[in-house]
């Protein structure tokens, strides 16, 4: 089975590979983006039967620093 | 007195660290790799140092921090023993809880390799006690993850308990309030992002940095 965790910065976390990234966008004349955040997608490959709560506790525990980020599972 | 230096896959100021420590200390320091799961006896400090640990995978810090070495690394902190951590030290200080925050990449994007100038907020703490209140210092720097976010709350309890040890008197890489380096409520972690360890003798340029050393010693011994 697999799972997809995204780890994203908070709001509020100021995001300075984000705003450069917007930049280069611009620069290349895509406009009308209003903003941009950069974040992180991490693929496991796992048995069925590892738990939701083991899941969530390796993003608390490793996959994501919850002082600056927020995680999202995503159970394949 | 006996002090330890831990040695990361792609730690690079351990050996600087060491110089320091023997230097002031007259005593070479263990150097113990980050497989080791305890300490030896007696160690009276401790070392965490600046470099590019597990090569910085998945953020700067956090795979150091869940090294076998830093549980032991983490009780002895829960004991009072004192820990320095210098740069890379700091960012795996803050992955392993020890101290608040997070160290994220600069604001200005560019890897900051120069010497900044600082001001000592507190000379209470055993790391700053041979400075004054307010005395200017320069350091040299060399991160490409130091802007230092909390949120305000965290930011406001820290101020209001002195545990602000260094600020930077210029602006380096975005860190909150201008935050170079802080200690843990106990008073035995330090973190801090420039190198003091690099300016302990006038043939390294100045030794702003040896009085750290120095009053770790007296406190310590």
């Amino acid at each position: 089975m697999k799972t997809r965790i995204y780890v994203t910065l908070k709001n509020g976390v100021l995001d300075p590979q984000g705003k450069a990234i917007h930049h280069a966008l611009e620069g290349l004349g895509f406009d009308g983006v209003d903003d941009v955040r950069q974040g992180k997608l991490i693929e496991l490959d796992h048995a069925d039967a590892l738990s939701d709560e083991d899941l969530d506790a390796m993003c608390r525990k490793l996959l994501a620093n919850t002082v600056i980020e927020n995680y999202r599972i995503e159970r394949g | 007195m006996k002090s330890a230096v831990i040695v990361f896959p792609g730690s690079n100021c351990d050996r600087d660290l060491a110089v320091a420590f023997e230097a002031v200390t007259g005593r070479a320091p263990v150097m113990l790799w980050h497989a080791e799961t305890s300490l030896p006896d007696g160690i009276d400090l401790i070392g965490v140092p600046g470099g590019f640990s597990y090569g910085d995978y998945l953020r700067s810090g956090a795979m150091a921090a869940r090294s076998p070495v830093m549980r032991a690394v983490s009780e002895a902190a829960g004991r009072g023993v004192p820990v320095l951590g210098i740069c890379n030290g700091f960012q795996v200080l803050t992955e392993a809880g020890l101290l608040p925050g997070a160290l994220m990449r600069n604001a200005g994007l560019s890897f900051v390799c120069r010497e900044v100038g600082l001001t000592v907020e507190n000379s209470q703490s055993i790391f700053t006690n041979r400075y004054s209140a307010g005395e200017a210092v320069r350091f040299p720097v060399a991160h490409h993850d130091g802007n230092f976010v909390a949120d305000a709350e965290t930011l406001d309890r820290i101020e209001g308990e002195g545990r602000v040890a260094f600020r930077y008197t210029e602006q380096v890489n975005g860190s909150a309030r201008d935050i170079a380096g802080i200690v843990n409520a106990g008073g035995n972690v330090l973190g801090m992002m420039p190198h003091p360890e690099r300016v302990i003798e006038t043939a390294h340029g100045r030794d702003d940095g040896r009085r750290l050393f120095e009053g770790l010693l007296e406190a310590v011994a």
